[in-house]
């Protein structure tokens, strides 16, 4: 414990001005530029995964622990529910009465 | 603002609410005052970290809560009692349907679950609190402070109207311009933090801190369902928390997420809601069945049929809970493909569910049963959570659904699910577990009364909702003309609610009277059970295990005491390092029911001057290096012997 707590915590700072840059950036895409929508919505999609890698390793720390398997497990189902939800709404959402106008 | 605008007037049984309110609360403060027990309830219950008396208050506030929600559930009956009732006006049913569903859900089924996890699993692992003592404090304030913001919604600005699903456009600023359901979005925003946050503490907890020897296999079933309930949680809340932030946004901001025009779609809104409305029916009631297999192992005197099959069944319900969403709205219009392959997933989670119906009457064959209270709370489940489940099963196959789709069949079936899987089991985990969190047990004569009234006036009520459902009775309907034929089924509905109602009365009795009169000579393990939480003295001492227990097996607690090992020797006792109380959380809770109160309003100056408030508790926070006292030994040898007689 008090061995962590004199040290500055680099990573936190570097992640949280990352994630700021990250979301401002997908401002302005969404925003300023003139691509298509289908772009746009790449990008901002591109974007959301580089998000998610730093929280996984600049505030989740995933490289540390011991607890190899539950970490697998663990990773392996939230990926899993990410596109469940995602691809679910997105099918759910568009096919029938959607599609219809 | 005028104040008449701000307080909700020109109803008489509001402005009694009023009146009543007023004087409780002055009633209380004088109370406390004239006893002198502020300084005792700040230092004994507002600051307190210690897991049991959380917990505790928890349970307070679930039982509180349920009387609130009864309230709303029994006027409900009573203006549909009879055909074209004049006791409440349509808009006032609205308010009333919307805060029922709303509290029973997450202020009444969350909180008392969340309560009895809270006193038992860190007491069933052999640890001394949860991983994050604080946090959880935190947790049960936000909770609390939501739970008061959106009570206060009747008397002041006006209730949610618009549902316990809130459905858009209805929801929409364009069609509710009130304030009532920006209540909705801001106080159920701010439980849902709290519920978040316990269900990360409960992951780290079980993974974390159980007793040396406790493998995945060996701990106890509830341990197991408060396990996958708490990843439910952690899976699920961000969903909402999104959803309502959105809404927050929609309705506070004028974006377009959910709105009919400008590219909003209401559907999604739905869908979001679902997605993570139908976990949330799973994290009420999984806790529950592993309240109810607790139960049915000791009074049956065997071991759980199946121990390992229950596990894997509450895996894959976990599994496929968030695969089976779109079943609540099937008749959005969508194409045959979607609707079939979500009856499919919907109709396999009958398969582990009725794994679990099996195991609990292959545990009560041959066994030798004791039919005290909680026991038959689980016997009575059994029938009544089958109905609703089987129920269920229709609901699951989208064709036959276009039929009961938000009818009163509906309704009968969630309430045969969630009365049975969630009430039951808090009334026979409050039986059960009573006397580890008070020292002594309810009265089993008066819980006789409470189990024969609450079960009979039940099924009385909600018995006859399915045939006016398939008669014809949309769900939320405040009034009916006689020409239908509804008005004999509804009559006997209400009576059944009354009925209920006296069951409730005589559980507050009954723990007034226990209160009072009960022997406290209950003993470590009055019900001869099977689980560490009985190890240890009742009710349970703040640092739960003078030493921490070793397990070798399933059961262990059982089967040492048939070999006469659970005695203490003096020379293990070592000094035990327990988490120091804290204001932190009943404060930073606080700042946000102030924030959460001025975003209702809209008052956006007050509300970003508050939220400051949150900023320097959460800063004032990082800054505490308490870690914590140590017990010291002879401490523990004295409370230890109080109960122990001589210790080796």
């Amino acid at each position: 414990m008090s061995a962590n707590t004199s040290r500055f915590p680099w990573n936190l700072l570097v992640g949280f001005v990352l994630s700021i840059a990250l979301t401002l950036l997908a401002v302005f895409v969404a925003f300023n530029t003139d691509f298509s929508k289908s772009i746009i919505l790449g990008i901002i999609g591109t974007l959301a995964i580089f998000q998610a890698l730093i929280q996984l390793f600049m505030f989740m720390h995933v490289t540390e622990g011991k607890e190899g398997i539950i970490n697998v497990v663990n990773m392996i189902y939230s990926v899993f529910l990410a596109l469940v939800i995602v691809f679910g709404s997105i099918w759910v959402l568009t096919s029938g009465h959607a599609s219809m106008h | 603002m005028s104040l008449d605008e701000f307080f909700v007037t020109g109803d008489p049984m509001i402005f009694a609410s009023q009146i009543a309110i007023g004087l409780t609360m002055v009633g209380l403060i004088a109370l406390i005052t004239y006893l002198k027990r502020w300084k005792w309830l700040w230092s004994e219950w507002f600051t307190t970290v210690d897991h049991k008396k959380i917990g505790i208050m928890y349970i307070l506030a679930g039982v509180l809560m349920f009387f609130r929600g009864g309230v709303d559930g029994l006027l409900m009956k009573a203006q549909t009692s009879r055909p074209e009732m004049g006791i409440l006006d349509a808009q006032h049913y609205d308010e009333i349907f919307t805060t029922h569903g709303v509290i029973m859900i997450l202020f009444m089924a969350m909180p008392l679950l969340i309560g009895i996890m809270n006193v038992v699993v860190p007491l069933q692992i052999g640890a001394r609190d949860v991983a994050f003592p604080k946090l959880n404090a935190l947790s049960f304030w936000l909770f609390f402070v939501a739970a008061m913001l959106f009570n206060i919604s009747f008397v002041i600005g006006g209730s949610p109207d618009a549902g316990w699903t809130s459905y858009f456009p209805l929801a929409g600023k364009e069609f509710t311009p009130g304030v009532g359901n920006n209540y909705y979005a801001i106080s159920l925003q701010i439980a849902g933090i709290g519920t978040l946050a316990t269900g990360i503490n409960f992951v780290v907890t079980i993974i974390k801190m159980r007793a040396p020897g406790m493998s995945w296999m060996k701990m106890p079933i509830f341990v197991w369902t408060t396990f996958i309930t708490s990843i439910i949680i952690v899976a699920a809340f961000p969903i909402f928390t999104v959803a309502l932030l959105y809404m927050t946004l929609d309705r506070l901001f004028g974006t377009h997420f959910f709105t009919v025009a400008a590219g909003g779609d209401p559907m999604l809104w739905l869908n979001l809601f679902w997605l993570w409305g139908h976990p949330e029916v799973y994290i009420v009631v999984l806790p529950a069945f592993g309240m109810f297999s607790e139960v049915i192992a000791t009074f049956a005197r065997k071991n759980l049929y199946g121990y390992k099959s229950m596990v894997y069944a509450v895996a894959g319900i976990a599994f496929l809970s968030m695969l089976v969403w779109v079943h609540h709205f099937y008749t959005m219009g969508n194409s045959a493909t979607v609707n079939s392959i979500f009856s499919l997933t919907t109709m396999m989670i009958a398969i582990p569910t009725g794994v679990k119906i099996f195991n609990w009457l292959f545990t009560l064959r041959k066994g030798r049963i004791e039919f005290s209270t909680s026991m038959l709370w689980a016997l009575a489940f059994i029938p009544c959570f089958t109905i609703g489940g089987v129920t269920g099963v229709m609901l699951a196959m989208a064709a036959a659904d276009y039929q009961y789709h938000n009818t009163m069949f509906l309704v009968a079936h969630f309430h045969y699910v969630l009365i049975p899987g969630v009430v039951f089991a808090v009334f026979a985990g409050l039986y059960y577990w009573w006397p580890k969190m008070f020292g002594f047990k309810l009265n089993e004569k008066i819980g006789k009364w409470h189990f024969w009234l609450f079960v009979i006036g039940f099924n009385l009520t909600f018995m006859p909702m399915f045939f006016v459902g398939l008669d014809g009775m949309s769900r939320r309907m405040y009034t009916y003309a006689e020409s239908t034929g509804w008005g004999a089924w509804l009559g006997f509905s209400a009576v059944g609610s009354l009925i209920m109602a006296a069951g409730f009365a005589a559980l507050v009795y009954n723990i007034y009277w226990s209160f009072r009169y009960a022997s406290r000579k209950v003993g470590n393990d009055p019900w001869n059970a099977r689980t560490l939480e009985w190890a240890t003295a009742s009710p349970a001492p703040h640092y739960n295990f003078a030493k921490v227990p070793e397990v070798d097996r399933l059961d262990d607690f059982w089967y040492k005491k048939k070999k006469g090992e659970t005695g203490l020797k003096k020379s293990d006792l070592k000094p035990v390092h327990m988490p120091s109380n804290s204001w932190t959380p009943i404060v930073l809770a606080a700042a946000f029911g102030v924030v959460g109160f001025f975003l209702v309003f809209e008052w956006f100056t007050l509300a970003i001057i508050a939220s400051v408030g949150i900023v320097v508790g959460l800063v004032a926070n990082t800054f505490d290096y308490d870690d914590g006292y140590h017990i010291p030994v002879d401490e523990l040898e004295e409370e230890e012997r109080e109960w122990r007689g001589d210790l080796k």
